[in-house]
């Protein structure tokens, strides 16, 4: 566990500040293209206008707190569970990209999941995702009418 | 006494068979994924949306009505059982609650808080019934810039003015209102912030971005400091009931825990947090066992508890009345009645006056409901807390993106999903509030909309915010209330260099 001294700059801090200005200069450069068509009041570019200047200050202010080392203590990281999480996340995309289907992509996220929380079964996680997405998927196409995404094995059931 | 009328009605409409039996799939599912640790009020009704998709609105709504205190009961049991609070508002409840757990006296704080929720839960609904027909009438008066003046005022309230820091709280806030402008502008149909992708020009889903926020976002951040700490579940040893002195013990905090709870509930000032603590603090002043205090004092479980439940309906007060949600779990039921194009606020009491009422009535039934059920289930709800950690979150993601592919099935809509788990779990490491972005994407164009109506009727004179005395006095209000937190720090500050 890493503890910082106060006062100290914070340089995580000043890259969300700095998040903070991109994300304003988004807004900002995507309201140069609307038209005014308001007669009377304000237009579409009013509410832009004022997130995106809120932005900016907010910014400032964020960035001022990073310099004097305001931001709250934070534990070491462990990168890796993330990793397995978002590239579950990833897989389950893909499978809804390429009609893989529903079934198998819940599956893969189960498992993936469940790995990046430290369990080594990852083939039997595998099987219990794939039975709980054939649950769900009955569940809630069959019973709750909802349409999920189709594969090949979807389309068998 | 046209409320006693009102309700009399919803009574009529919330006990028929078929409603009767969608609170209590609400109380049970409520429950049933609330009691999950890390799963929160809010989050449990973003999960549970999209089961209700192909409802009929005024059953849905009624199932809602069983989530929200379902969530709320269950959230409490996790707290009290394994010390990890899915919210802030459990954090004192947590706090006497596990040391009670510990001393193998889980039962009786088990059923304080059941009985509590309920004692405050009926209480507050009572409050509920009487004040928001009140307050629609107060509202019917309201213009357009009454209420833009009045979602300033929730605005700062939600964001700065209770938080740990209003800069960061009002950064959360305009993240949340900056995802709020995405998607076609309502009154001149011209796309803003869509960057030429199709998928976005209906906006921002607040389903998707509570759900990321909350679920993917907690799932990431536990995942990612799994290695600091391990939770602990503690067993209900011994008795479930509460013993004579118990109950004496318990009956004023439950009073005094509904009064702090209720009236700040309803004030736009969001979220449960002060008046549990509020109420901590104050049995902690008040009761003949101080010694206890810290080491499991059924006060301290008692109070809060009912603070946490009565202020959940007091928060249904603008909810309901004016279609201002002040805390996130009040944003999803929000989201919930805008699937069905309905917006909670004067209009739906004239309009749909069986719909509100039956869902008021139904208040009092689900509370009722968790009351007579939970106790009993309890054994049931401490089984679901043993599932292994693996096992939990990669169900709560399952079932997170399955409810955006049943929602939405695009890729587009599932990265953003994942995008909001990243964002939420930034969010978590650095300490910056998750409420705000939810309250702000939900509020956000809809306080556009009033300004600019505003505006247009006043041929654009600005001056309209200023010559209504409602308006006026609400953003003095707003103004105060975000200038007097850096006015304090300031102060403490200059305090601070005196000594």
């Amino acid at each position: 566990m890493s503890t910082r001294t106060p006062g100290r700059v914070d340089k995580a801090g000043l890259v969300i500040a700095l998040f903070l200005l991109i994300l304003a200069g988004l807004i900002w450069q995507d309201l140069t293209s609307l038209q005014l068509s308001s007669v009377y009041g304000l237009g579409p570019k009013a509410m832009p206008v004022v997130v995106s200047v809120g932005l900016v200050v907010l910014a400032v202010g964020n960035a001022v707190t990073a310099l004097k080392g305001g931001l709250p203590a934070r534990e070491r990281l462990d990168w890796k569970p993330i990793l397995f999480i978002l590239g579950g996340l990833a897989a389950l995309i893909a499978c809804i990209k390429f009609e893989i289907g529903f079934i198998p992509a819940t599956a893969i996220l189960f498992a993936a999941t469940s790995a990046a929380f430290g369990r080594r079964a990852f083939l039997v996680d595998l099987l219990i995702g794939f039975v709980a997405g054939i649950v769900i998927f009955l569940l809630f196409s069959k019973l709750l009418t909802l349409t999920l995404p189709m594969g090949p094995l979807e389309r068998l059931i | 006494m046209d409320a006693f009328f009102a309700l009399a009605h919803g009574v009529t409409v919330a006990i028929q068979p078929m409603n009767l039996l969608f609170a209590l799939v609400g109380v049970l599912l409520g429950t049933a994924v609330g009691v999950l640790p890390g799963i929160g009020p809010a989050l449990t009704v973003a999960l549970l949306l999209p089961i209700t998709f192909k409802l009929d609105p005024g059953g849905s709504i009624i199932m809602f009505a069983g989530i929200y205190y379902g969530g709320m009961y269950g959230g409490s049991t996790t707290a009290i059982l394994i010390n990890t609070p899915g919210e802030s508002a459990s954090m004192a409840t947590a706090l006497e609650g596990n040391k009670m757990a510990k001393a193998g006296r889980g039962g009786p704080a088990l059923a304080t808080s059941a009985i509590g929720s309920f004692v405050a839960g009926t209480i507050a609904t009572l409050g509920l019934a009487f004040l928001a027909p009140t307050l629609v009438e107060l509202a019917v008066k309201f213009g357009p810039e009454d209420y833009f003046a009045l979602m300033c005022v929730a605005f700062v309230t939600v964001s700065a003015t209770f938080g740990d820091s209003p800069v960061r709280g009002l950064t959360s806030l305009f993240i949340g209102l900056a995802l709020g402008l995405v998607g076609i502008d309502r009154l001149t149909g011209q796309a803003r912030l869509t960057f030429g992708v199709p998928e976005l020009l209906d906006g921002v889903e607040v389903t998707t971005l509570a759900v990321g926020l909350f679920a993917v976002g907690e799932a990431l951040y536990v995942a990612s400091r799994r290695h600091i700490e391990e939770e602990v579940l503690e067993p209900v040893r011994g008795s479930l009931w509460m013993t004579k002195q118990d109950w004496k013990r318990s009956w004023m905090p439950w009073l005094r825990g509904t009064l702090f709870g209720f009236p700040i509930g309803a004030l736009p000032a969001g979220g449960a947090e002060i008046p549990t603590f509020l109420s901590y603090s104050t049995e902690k002043r008040l009761t003949k066992y101080p010694e206890e205090f810290g080491h499991g004092a059924i006060e301290g479980v008692a109070g809060p508890e009912a603070a946490n439940n009565a202020s959940a309906a007091g928060t249904l007060v603008p909810l309901l009345a004016l279609g201002l949600p002040t805390s996130a779990t009040a944003a999803m039921m929000l989201a919930g009645f805008q699937q069905y194009g309905l917006n909670p606020g004067p209009l739906l009491f004239a309009e749909r006056p069986e719909l509100v009422w039956g869902l008021i009535a139904s208040l009092f039934i689900a509370n009722t409901m968790l009351l007579v059920l939970n106790l009993p289930l309890v054994g049931l709800w401490v089984k679901l807390l043993a599932i292994p950690q693996p096992w939990l979150y990669a169900g709560i993601l399952v079932f997170a993106t399955m409810g955006t592919i049943a929602a939405k099935p695009s890729v587009v809509e599932l990265t953003m999903l994942g995008a909001f788990g990243v964002l939420g779990f930034l969010m978590r490491r650095f300490d910056y509030p998750i409420a705000p972005v939810v309250v702000g994407l939900i509020l956000g164009p809809i306080a556009e909309a009033q300004l600019r109506r505003a505006l247009s009727i006043s041929l654009g004179d600005p001056m309209v915010l200023l010559q209504s005395p409602i308006s006026a006095t609400l953003l003095a209000i707003a103004a105060i209330a975000l200038i007097l937190p850096f006015a304090l720090k300031g102060m403490n500050r200059f305090k601070a260099q005196e000594d």
